[in-house]
């Protein structure tokens, strides 16, 4: 009997797609979440528009936070650790939990090295902005990707464009022969094996959702047809009017992401969604998106 | 009494996969690949349309409410195990139980059809998910690869249900009964199609 092999890290994404997993801070919450049909939570003390609001340095949370949560619900339990903060994965190894996500949506650890994910036995999620960038987390040992976006913003704008870049990228790939592709892996700073196991397969090494940005369940099924297996909603579900409502239209709407009549039929009175950000009112160093290298 | 007795004489094989949420393109690929033309199953009328069913590994809580919001529930309770075989992989076994242990707070919607008792994630977390070779002898003498990721634990089953595959500790990991099928484990994450093939026998 063989434990946290590979397969079984990379399986446990391929379990979650087609659904959504919602930021929570409170058991209360992840109660809704589940019983509104997330596949997962994430655990965090504060969602990302208010890390944004508030300012400051953002860090693991607190892990007596993260056990009350993971003992309120049956569903699995990410929580996120600081870019390159190899400790703070540890303790979250340590607890037990299912999943960690080193997270831009933290202030980064270290502006040069990301975890080596290899050395645990959690799996680890990451976000990307293109190809490059997420083969780079692959080849650290990340078992799941997600497109960053924008986190904290309740606007799809860069969860869009990342999702696009990633899945062109995807495409491209494919019509190249060996030649380019040797020189295409160097241009994005990504390993030669993955770029070329991308050509052949069509597709990325491991499951990809979107995150960042996501607030409505239109916004959902947009990414959904943009290519990607399922979504995080971060501020969008527990930073609106009615959650609980929210967090079931988004969920039918991930699964029905094909179906526009259902998709209206869910996004009836769902009440006030978050209040958005532009992002061109957005200076660039409160962008998230561009932590990490 | 869900003998395959009942199975109508003229066995068609439109082949359907539960498509609500989980690791739905696993099993269409693996079904593809041994010469089937599966269907995705999202809605009533694409229920209907099918003969066999496969309900995907993913989350149990989430798979069975939107089975019970989008009305799948009763025609599956009526026709599973009847005109319709149905595979339960990791969270469809759960749906297929009669009894589910560790369900979430205030219960969860099931199918409930098959008897036995089923324990949610009944290992551990993500760290105790594992992969070790399973014999089967329903599938010859190789030995089936088991992926078992944040599995349930078949842990009661009724007079009706045959065990086809245990771990060496004796626990149930692959069950039938009748026309209805409940493996714990991941045959769609392997290159192994034998459970594939022995369903579309069922």
């Amino acid at each position: 009997m063989e434990k946290s092999t590979w397969t079984t890290k990379v399986g446990l994404a391929q379990m979650l797609k087609g659904g959504v997993i919602m930021d929570v801070v409170t058991p209360e919450q992840a109660r809704i979440a589940e019983e509104a049909g997330a596949v997962a939570v994430m655990a965090l003390e504060r969602v990302p528009a208010d890390i944004r609001a508030q300012g400051g340095v953002a860090r693991m949370s607190d892990p007596e936070l993260i056990v009350a949560i993971k003992e309120a619900v049956t569903i699995p339990v990410m929580a996120k650790a600081r870019i390159g903060h190899f400790v703070e994965a540890q303790v979250l190894e340590a607890l037990g939990i299912d999943y960690i996500d080193e997270s831009e949506v933290l202030t980064p650890a270290d502006e040069e090295h990301h975890i080596n994910k290899h050395r645990f036995n959690i799996p680890f999620v990451c976000g990307c902005r293109d190809l490059g960038e997420g083969l780079r987390r692959v080849a650290e040992g990340a078992a799941m990707l997600r497109t960053k976006g924008e986190a904290g913003t309740g606007n799809v704008v860069e969860a869009v464009r990342h999702a696009r870049a990633v899945y062109s990228e995807v495409r491209r790939l494919q019509s190249m022969n060996e030649d380019e592709l040797f020189v295409y892996a160097k241009n994005i700073q990504a390993p030669y094996e993955l770029v070329r196991q991308v050509a052949e397969t069509g597709r990325l090494p491991v499951v990809n959702f979107a995150a960042g940005g996501i607030a409505t369940p239109a916004d959902a099924a947009l990414m959904m047809q943009l290519g990607v297996d399922g979504v995080f909603v971060g501020s969008g579900i527990f930073k609106s009017g009615d959650p609980m409502k929210r967090a079931r239209a988004i969920v039918e709407a991930t699964t029905h992401y094909n179906d526009p009549k259902i998709i209206a039929e869910v996004s009836k009175g769902l009440g006030e969604a978050m209040v958005g950000i532009s992002l061109e009112q957005l200076p660039a160093e409160q962008r998230m998106a561009r932590r990490g290298w | 009494m869900l003998e395959g007795a009942l199975r109508p004489p003229e066995q068609s094989m439109t082949v359907g996969v539960l498509a609500l949420q989980g690791d739905v393109r696993e099993h269409l690929e693996v079904l593809r690949r041994i010469g089937v033309a599966p269907v995705e199953v999202r809605l009533p009328q694409h229920l209907a349309a099918v003969d066999r069913l496969i309900i995907p590994g993913g989350e149990s809580t989430t798979i069975g409410r939107l089975l019970y919001r989008y009305q799948l529930l009763e025609p599956l309770r009526a026709r599973a195990g009847r005109d319709l075989a149905v595979w339960g992989t990791c969270a469809g076994a759960i749906l297929l139980a009669r009894e589910v242990l560790d369900a979430k707070q205030g219960g969860q919607p099931t199918i409930g059809i098959m008897e036995m008792t089923v324990r949610r994630n009944a290992y551990g977390s993500q760290l105790e998910s594992f992969e070790t070779p399973l014999m089967v002898p329903a599938l010859g003498t190789p030995p089936l690869p088991g992926v078992f990721i944040r599995a349930p634990r078949i842990e009661a089953i009724g007079r009706e249900v045959e065990v086809l595959a245990r771990l060496p500790d004796g626990t149930i990991v692959a069950a039938r009964q009748g026309r209805l099928l409940a493996t714990t484990f991941h045959p769609e994450l392997t290159d192994d199609d034998r459970m594939h093939r022995f369903f579309l026998e069922l």
